[in-house]
């Protein structure tokens, strides 16, 4: 189906980012910042409630379940922050995600280098085939994969979570770099060239150098999936001591179902890192989005 | 749906630069001639086996692991979803198309499909329109414009896990929703929010407008960086107003967008199961009126130990989201093809 689009005359993808055109609009009226407010307000309130609930103590909680905290509890995060089980989950968590982003970011980068800068038969029908593992989610293909994982005896083991994560993640991630490598100037190869530098040799002092922005946005990608994926876990972990942290939160959640401030404090403190990574790299993300949608 | 589905934009717009690259990468042997030479040439040149050896060792890795762990196993499901196999052992009861039969005649396995389509409908009627005017109005100049768009992409970053833990309390009947609307006097309209057939779909169609708005809105918003401005400014110049700008240049201009969007949405929609797993587990789901086809699978499938069947209905969510995806491009093939940049708003 990727190739039936394809042969849409398009233009080509620049991950350039063209500053946002500004003159014609007009600027914030009360009415525009009003929306604006009460989008926010829609936007946090479930986040903060999260948050506030952690500090809440559960009698105050059933008494009155939409109050601000009276008196802030810090015993709810700091029995969390003090339970072992939380930190080995962050441990697994961090593990799967870093590993499988590390390992993402690097199959994808030389993968997006052969399709971008090689001319060979077959580059189109690879390209559409990992255009194609867009469309189709994990859910679908959960089942064998877990027969699969467990055929091959990674089950209970976090590689049994990071080798499919990392398949899954390499459509978008070589679908994003593609374009970042292509647009690298062809000057730039043949300077390096005439230089004495080797394909290869281009690939590792200047494509990998040029291509970090597109590589950040991949990356972010592929760590916050990785930190918030819960099916593949779900199916392939069985044992406790695996857990990553969304399985763990679900399972604190469900285990300790009475004891609801905590369960809100022990999951407010399993989102921050994503949000963290997030906010420190939106700019990279919406930038890199950008240069790939605008096509 | 993912994180990734951001680009697939590209799938039209790369190809195109690929093609363009690559073609230009042919002139680059150390002696490069001003003149292209064909790739063929090239390949000779630079002696035959060592590109393609390259080739290998950069493209190989990425596609056994795609191929190994994405295609292989839907291929697999597709074997093992003709026989009735517990999961142990080799898989020897053929059963023929029983599976298959068994699915399409369950009538859970029809409400299950039947909500997946209601969310995928819901999810296009509020998060388009919302997303769009939310798009329009957040790319005009203003204050704190950053931090609201770093605001609205929150609960898209957040996992499903801790979305739906903290709906699900915030939803319960002595729920923090429910406690609010006594206070303010609104008592009466306080609701059985998750457990009420009539209206848990309803509530996960919010939780899920909720969760991927921000996605919808950032995809517009980049969408948006590629119109002209040239055009806007002609416009109003000639004496359109804003709203007419909006209609008549911005959101043609946005179509692409918009229907890539609408395509994901839809894919997402079909394969929906973190959220309902999550909040209403597989039991609850059912009564609740929120199973959908993947809930359904792993029910029945790996929870019931029948791993033939649910290797059998991972077969019929494919092909159902494999038909969507070829009628869907084939319309925005005809469309885009026919230079019809006509508004992606129907």
């Amino acid at each position: 189906m990727a190739t039936a689009i394809s042969e849409k005359p398009q233009k080509a993808a620049e991950p350039r980012v063209k500053p946002a055109p500004a003159s014609i609009k007009r600027g914030g009226t009360p009415i525009i910042y009003f929306v604006a407010l009460v989008l926010i307000g829609l936007m946090l309130t479930p986040v903060l409630f999260i948050i506030l609930g952690g500090f809440r103590s559960n009698s105050s909680i059933t008494v009155d379940p939409s109050g601000f905290p009276v008196e802030w509890q810090w015993q709810n995060y700091a029995e969390v922050l003090t339970n072992a089980v939380f930190w080995q989950q962050v441990g697994n968590s961090s593990i799967a995600a870093i590993t499988t982003t590390l390992i993402v970011v690097g199959l994808g980068l030389m993968a997006a280098f052969g399709l971008a800068r090689y001319q060979f038969r077959g580059r189109g029908v690879i390209y559409a085939l990992f255009a194609a593992g867009l469309m189709f989610p994990m859910t679908v293909a959960i089942t064998p994969l877990y027969i699969l994982v467990r055929d091959l005896g990674l089950t209970n083991s976090l590689a049994g979570v990071i080798i499919p994560q990392v398949a899954f993640a390499l459509p978008i991630t070589i679908i994003i770099l593609v374009p970042f490598l292509a647009a690298i100037p062809n000057e730039l190869q043949e300077a390096a060239s005439i230089d004495g530098c080797s394909r290869l040799g281009f690939f590792w002092r200047m494509v990998i150098p040029l291509s970090v922005p597109g590589v950040i946005t991949v990356g972010i990608l592929a760590f916050i999936a990785s930190w918030n994926s819960y099916m593949l876990p779900l199916f392939i972990l069985a044992d406790p001591a695996l857990y990553t942290l969304p399985l763990g939160t679900q399972v604190f959640a469900s285990q300790y179902s009475v004891d609801t401030a905590r369960v809100l404090a022990f999951t407010a403190l399993s989102m921050i890192p994503a949000l963290v990574f997030f906010s420190l790299f939106e700019r990279r993300i919406v930038g890199g989005l950008t240069g790939a949608v605008k096509g | 749906m993912t994180s990734a589905q951001d680009t697939s934009r590209d799938i039209a717009g790369a190809p195109g630069a690929t093609n363009t690259a690559g073609g230009s990468s042919a002139k680059l042997p150390p002696s490069a001639s001003p003149a292209r030479l064909p790739a063929g040439e090239k390949r000779r040149r630079s002696g035959g086996w060592i590109p393609r050896l390259e080739l290998a060792l950069l493209i190989g890795p990425a596609l056994i692991t795609f191929v190994a762990f994405v295609i292989f196993p839907v291929a697999i499901a597709a074997y093992y979803g003709f026989f009735s196999w517990s999961g142990y052992g080799p898989a020897v009861d053929f059963v023929g198309i029983r599976n298959y039969v068994t699915i399409l005649t369950d009538s859970s396995f029809h409400e299950a499909l039947g909500n997946n389509v209601f969310i995928a409908v819901a999810s296009l009627i509020l998060q388009g329109p919302l997303a769009l005017g939310l798009a329009l109005l957040l790319n005009r100049k203003m204050r704190g414009q950053s931090i609201i768009r770093v605001l609205i992409f929150v609960p898209y970053v957040i996992a499903e896990v801790v979305v739906g833990i903290g709906w699900s309390l915030m939803l319960q009947s002595n729920g923090a929703l429910n406690g609010l609307l006594v206070k303010v006097g609104l008592g009466d309209l306080a609701q059985d929010w998750l457990s009420n057939p009539a209206i848990a779909i309803w509530t996960l169609v919010v939780i899920i407008t909720w969760k991927y708005i921000g996605f919808a809105v950032i995809l517009f918003l980049a969408g948006l960086q590629g119109v002209p401005e040239e055009l806007s400014e002609a416009a109003s110049i000639d004496g359109a107003t804003y709203w007419q700008v909006q209609r008549y240049i911005v959101l043609p201009l946005l179509g692409p967008t918009i229907r890539i969007w609408a395509f994901l949405s839809i894919i997402g929609s079909l394969q929906l199961f973190d959220l309902v797993w999550i909040i209403w587990g597989q039991y609850v789901a059912g009564t609740a009126g929120t199973s959908t086809m993947a809930t359904y699978m792993v029910a029945n499938g790996r929870n019931s130990g029948s791993y033939g069947y649910g290797s059998a209905v991972a077969v019929v969510m494919f092909v159902l989201s494999l038909i969507v995806a070829l009628i869907y491009q084939r319309f925005l093939l005809r469309r885009d093809t026919a230079g019809a940049v006509t508004g992606g708003k129907n």
